[in-house]
């Protein structure tokens, strides 16, 4: 194969038509139906932020009503946490990737892969339709009775998005599960695996044990609305604070699902921008575990001030701060791993420095909200919100525009244009900082969170925070831009353009549909850059 | 346009220093770290910069000692966060001796509050500086969150229960009041002030004003409007108990058990009557949801608080029997 | 490249290696959805529970009204189809392909006769007006005002346990007759019974959760 062309037959071109997506059982192809989607909502997701941003920029609620801004605030976290940020990098880089880094052909099920996307859609045609229909005021988190007796809008209809949507994930994670237990190459052993596979194998565990526990207590909140039942309603009999553990149990370890895979590809990056091995392999690879194992045991903590017992409050604040500790431990390890080596600034490198300053200043603020008596205070008021979209959109989607950067060769054969690359995301850290590190401050002010509007002397640091959202806006725009541009233009991709090690880059790009031509058989472990041969890093 | 710029909370409660210790010490903390990794990052990724494409550096796999390091260091740490964060904690969870009570109710989009010395404010709360203060929270509807800032005080108002926190206001001023639990349309404008006062204006404003009616005054009054004063007297045959004495007693329940007579088991014996029937009584009672209000459940539980227990118990014992309006009026003669 | 080495090529898919890593992989991701499964149902116990605890005299009373008898005897029959079904899945083991279609059929009338029970239960609640919902009344159980409400939650919890446990019966049924009629064509070997057996899998997960919702709901007083 010639060095400018791209390979005859590929996944992209091996079948024509409209069908031959919409029914492919390929997980290539999944992935990117995938990809669009996730894009859409995330679009849509951002346009709702924006909205959010122009209405804070003055004290007076003064763009839109309030029930329209309930409604804008609601939508925003419903689709940035289960349209985007949970199947985000599972169900994109994921799917895409995780057959070819073990060497197999495709997922153990294809034909659940296929449907768990149609499960997707289905949630998120529920929950579009919603939003033109009446739209929903209850917040991400339903609360009760609030969303069982007093909203007047469509909870039933994005409770059953919402059902749905957690059975697309429930089952990418048994599909994930089983294919790394049961697919992987002869010679790979768990050891030899990349961090990434280690990583979504500790994120599936969570979606498959706590998502149904979340599908079932919607179902309840949808229940009691239609047929009038007292689940979670005092006036009826039921008990609200029941509702916030059931939410929670599986609404925290859902943080994890977001970050575990996030972690994965740092872990791709970070080693193959530095061409060295990564720093203390078994440790990294078994605290995603120890982060999964612990983040079901922490939920108490989003209720420290909802009037349970104060010592299952010091429980879940002990708990809390130990599950700080793995994370703190792959901070540190990712770190060590750049030591003496050769360190690219390759966009897609950007993203990780990105990822490592955002999500430690994350990582660190969210000791202050498992600190009791510190929490009481800033529980509730943009100081959360600060931390989580330090952790969710400084880690996850720093992680994940990163991993596509790095990724986008293999998946589409073209490479995106690098200096574009590198202004985006330094924009896009820029932008992120100005955006949030404001609402760390009028946090600990005291300005509650979902505020329509807010007293005077919160203004400045909320026009702060707009005038950085709209250098955030811009710098997430750029890509979109590039990146669908490249498919066009872009140079096009050898099979290994950053000489990185790991099975995905041994293969062509874009790969064909079987993956491998025969079976690979492995005979090292993962970032093995300093036996690698000299040729695959050029001259 | 803008009205001052701050970037820190006014401090003015007991526990608002030790907060904001606490705070300073995590954000110094945060600060060493996010340096120390930035710094680590920044430093290696020039230090290291690849400068020819086809570099290939040694491997270096790891170190058990290392890994020791920031694992333990990280972990004595938050141990020591955990004890002293759980130290403030349990400040603000214990109560005083001897506070001053007032009842604050929330209610879609408002909050109402109730001294025990009869004023009724709304999104106002006046209070004296220098006194523990302990609320007692409740919701009417959904759950709502009664947050102070600058006494570093939140706690959630729950329906269909009571919550209790307190504060110690420590200089004079007025001090935002938030709802920090989303709650609906108007969540945004379920604000108030919380006015702390000298105790000797404090008690020129509790003279000045009309007062209104004491909450346990307004309690005694529903509890004949409401014709519960019928079953529930000291009277040989009654068919409810009698309450006097009742606030804080252990009461011994039919089918077994016992139950200690507090806020929230007088409340849920007028909501709903048959949850818990006391030993030798029928559960002939019937529920008062909907009839009465959560301000007024707090001025019947002020009535009840109120009604000590006769000094001898040679009078006849405990009667009254069920407060039902109806089967009242059969009984009548 | 190991190519299948057993069994009849066309049921292999094409990205497995061989019959045996395919049966290992879809045993395991029956295992795991199973687990899911227990999630599922976990939520729901807990809440009962909850409930169950706070509101312990209505629930008694309102798990009186339910006829132990006729749970007892679906709890037979049930125990019963578990039986006939692993009977199936031995059958189908062995190959013996009469076995098989008797056994899948004899489950299919077990778990019919459970469902026709549950609906000649369901009825006597709906005549007694013990349907959570606006047509909810307590006067069967004599309960009033804030008891009758709490057993109308019972009765919630009832239905949506139990209801969710026949609609896993219901989903199970025709996958029984799918096979049976399969079965009968000659698609089961020793070879290849992997359908057969995690059915039974389903079939019995579907008659443990029986055997907890039999004692949560008619037996504790």
């Amino acid at each position: 194969m010639s060095a400018n062309e791209l390979p005859k037959k590929n996944y992209l071109n091996a079948d024509y038509g409209v069908a031959s997506w919409l029914l492919t059982k390929d997980h290539k192809r999944i992935a990117i139906l995938y990809l669009i989607s996730v894009t859409l909502m995330f679009a849509l997701g951002g346009l709702f932020a924006a909205a959010i941003r122009l209405e804070l920029l003055t004290p007076a609620g003064d763009l839109v009503s309030s029930e329209d801004y309930n409604k804008i605030f609601t939508m925003h976290g419903v689709i940035m946490v289960f349209f985007f940020l949970i199947p985000t990098v599972p169900a994109v880089l994921g799917n895409f990737l995780i057959p070819i880094m073990i060497g197999a052909k495709d997922l153990a099920f294809p034909r659940i892969n296929l449907a768990s996307w149609y499960m997707y859609m289905v949630g998120a045609i529920l929950t579009l339709w919603a939003m033109v229909s009446g739209g929903l005021d209850t917040g991400w988190t339903f609360y009760t009775p609030y969303s069982t007796s007093y909203s007047n809008t469509q909870v039933v209809i994005v409770g059953v998005g919402v059902f749905i949507i957690g059975f697309s994930s429930i089952f990418t994670g048994l599909n994930f599960i089983v294919t790394i237990h049961k697919m992987r190459a002869p010679g790979l052993t768990w050891f030899r695996l990349p961090l990434f596979v280690w990583a979504h194998y500790a994120t599936s565990i969570i979606m498959i044990l706590g998502t149904p526990v979340i599908a079932v207590t919607i179902l309840m909140v949808a229940a009691e609305r239609l047929l009038h039942l007292g689940f979670f309603d005092p006036a009826l009999g039921g008990d609200p604070v029941l509702f916030q553990h059931l939410f929670w149990f599986y609404s925290h370890p859902a943080v994890y699902i977001m970050i575990l895979p996030a972690m994965g590809v740092i872990s791709e990056l970070v080693t193959c921008f530095s061409r060295k091995r990564i720093f203390g392999y078994p440790v990294v690879a078994l605290s995603s575990l120890a982060i999964a194992f612990l983040g079901f045991l922490v939920w108490g903590h989003h209720m420290f001030v909802s009037g349970q017992s104060t010592y299952a409050g010091m429980i879940f604040s002990a708990l809390s701060f130990l599950v700080a500790i793995p994370s703190a431990i792959k901070v540190f390890n990712w770190a060590a791993t750049l030591y003496k080596g050769s360190v690219s600034w390759d966009t897609p490198m950007l993203y990780v420095f990105g990822f490592l300053g955002l999500f430690t200043i994350g990582g660190l603020t969210g000791l202050f909200l498992a600190a009791l008596g510190l929490d009481v205070h800033v529980h509730d008021t943009y100081f959360v919100v600060a931390h989580f979209h330090y952790i969710m959109v400084g880690g996850v989607v720093m992680a994940y525009l990163g991993g596509i950067h790095f990724w986008w060769p293999k998946m589409t054969g073209r490479m995106y244009p690098e200096f574009w690359g590198r202004i985006s995301a330094a924009l896009i850290f820029v932008g992120f900082n100005l955006t949030f590190f404001p609402q760390f401050l009028v946090g600990y002010l005291g300005m509650p969170r979902r505020y329509h509007a807010y007293p005077d002397e919160f203004q400045v640091l909320n026009v702060m925070s707009s005038g950085g959202a709209a250098v955030l806006g811009l710098g997430y725009f750029l890509p979109l831009v590039y990146l669908i541009g490249s498919l066009w233009y872009g140079k096009v991709a050898s099979a290994n353009p950053w000489g990185a090690a790991g099975l995905e880059w041994q293969i062509p790009s874009p790969p064909p549909t079987e993956n491998f031509a025969g079976q690979p058989v492995v005979t090292e472990e993962a970032y093995a850059y300093d036996t690698m041969p000299q040729e695959a890093f050029g001259g | 346009m803008f009205s001052g710029f701050p970037l820190f909370p006014e401090r003015a409660s007991t526990v608002a220093g030790e907060v904001d210790a606490l705070y300073f010490f995590l954000v110094g903390l945060s600060a060493f770290f996010a340096l120390l990794i930035a710094g680590m990052v920044l430093f290696f990724a020039i230090r290291y910069r690849r400068r020819s494409p086809s570099e290939r550096p040694q491997a270096v796999h790891g170190s058990l000692a290392l890994e020791l390091t920031w694992t333990l260091i990280p972990l004595g740490i938050v141990v020591f966060i955990f004890i002293w964060s759980a130290q403030v904690f349990f400040g603000m969870s214990r109560v005083p001796k001897n506070p001053m009570e007032i009842n604050v109710v929330g209610k879609r989009w408002m909050w109402k509050v109730q001294h025990l010395t009869g004023q009724r404010e709304i999104n106002e709360l006046h209070i004296p500086v220098g006194v523990p203060v302990k609320l007692t929270l409740t919701s009417e509807d959904v759950i709502h969150s009664f947050y102070v800032p600058a006494f570093r005080v939140k706690k959630d108002a729950l329906p269909g229960r009571y919550a209790a926190t307190w504060f110690q206001a420590t200089k004079p001023g007025r001090y935002h009041l938030f709802c920090a639990e989303y709650c609906g349309t108007k969540h945004s404008g379920m604000i108030g002030w919380v006015t702390a006062m000298e105790p000797a204006e404090f008690q020129a404003w509790l003279a000045g004003g009309a007062p209104g009616v004491v909450p346990a005054v307004a309690g005694e009054r529903l509890f004949h409007e409401l014709n519960c004063v019928t079953c529930h007297q000291a009277d040989a045959g009654a068919r409810g108990p009698d309450l006097a004495g009742l606030f804080g007693s252990t009461v011994r329940l039919q089918g077994g058990g016992t139950v200690v007579a507090d806020e929230l088991y007088i409340r849920e014996s007028i909501v709903t009557p048959t949850a818990k029937v006391v030993e030798g009584y029928q559960p002939i009672m019937p529920t008062f949801t909907g009839m009465v209000s959560e301000d007024q459940i707090l001025s019947l539980l002020a009535y009840i608080q109120s009604l000590k227990a006769p000094e001898t118990k040679a009078a006849p014992p405990p009667a009254a029997g069920a407060l039902d309006p109806k089967a009242q009026d059969v009984t009548k003669p | 490249m190991a190519s299948p080495t057993t069994g009849p090529r066309s049921l292999l898919a094409h990205h497995f290696a061989d019959l045996g890593e395919q049966k290992d992989a879809t045993t395991l991701g029956m295992w795991l959805f199973l687990a899911q499964e227990v999630m599922f149902f976990g939520g729901l116990f807990l809440v009962y529970t909850v409930y169950r605890f706070n509101f312990h005299d209505a629930f008694a009373a309102a798990s009186h009204h339910l006829d132990v008898k006729l749970g007892a005897i679906n709890t037979a029959v049930l125990i019963g189809s578990s039986l006939t079904m692993a009977l199936a899945v031995h059958a189908a083991a062995l190959g013996k392909r009469k076995q098989l279609v008797v056994f899948l059929l004899l489950t299919v009338l077990l778990g019919s006769a459970f469902l026709g029970v549950k609906v000649v239960e369901y009825a006597d609640k709906y005549h007694h007006h013990l349907v959570p919902g606006p047509g909810f009344s307590g006067e069967a159980l004599h309960l009033e005002g804030d008891r009758a409400r709490q057993a109308e939650m019972y009765f919630s919890l009832y239905f949506g346990m139990t209801g969710l446990h026949a609609l896993h019966m219901i989903v199970g049924i025709p996958i029984l007759l799918a096979l049976a009629v399969k079965g009968w064509r000659g698609a089961y070997s020793p070879e290849y019974n992997t359908p057969v057996e995690f059915t039974g899998l389903y079939w019995h997960f579907v008659d443990i959760v029986w055997i907890f919702l039999f004692p949560f709901l008619y037996l504790i007083h």
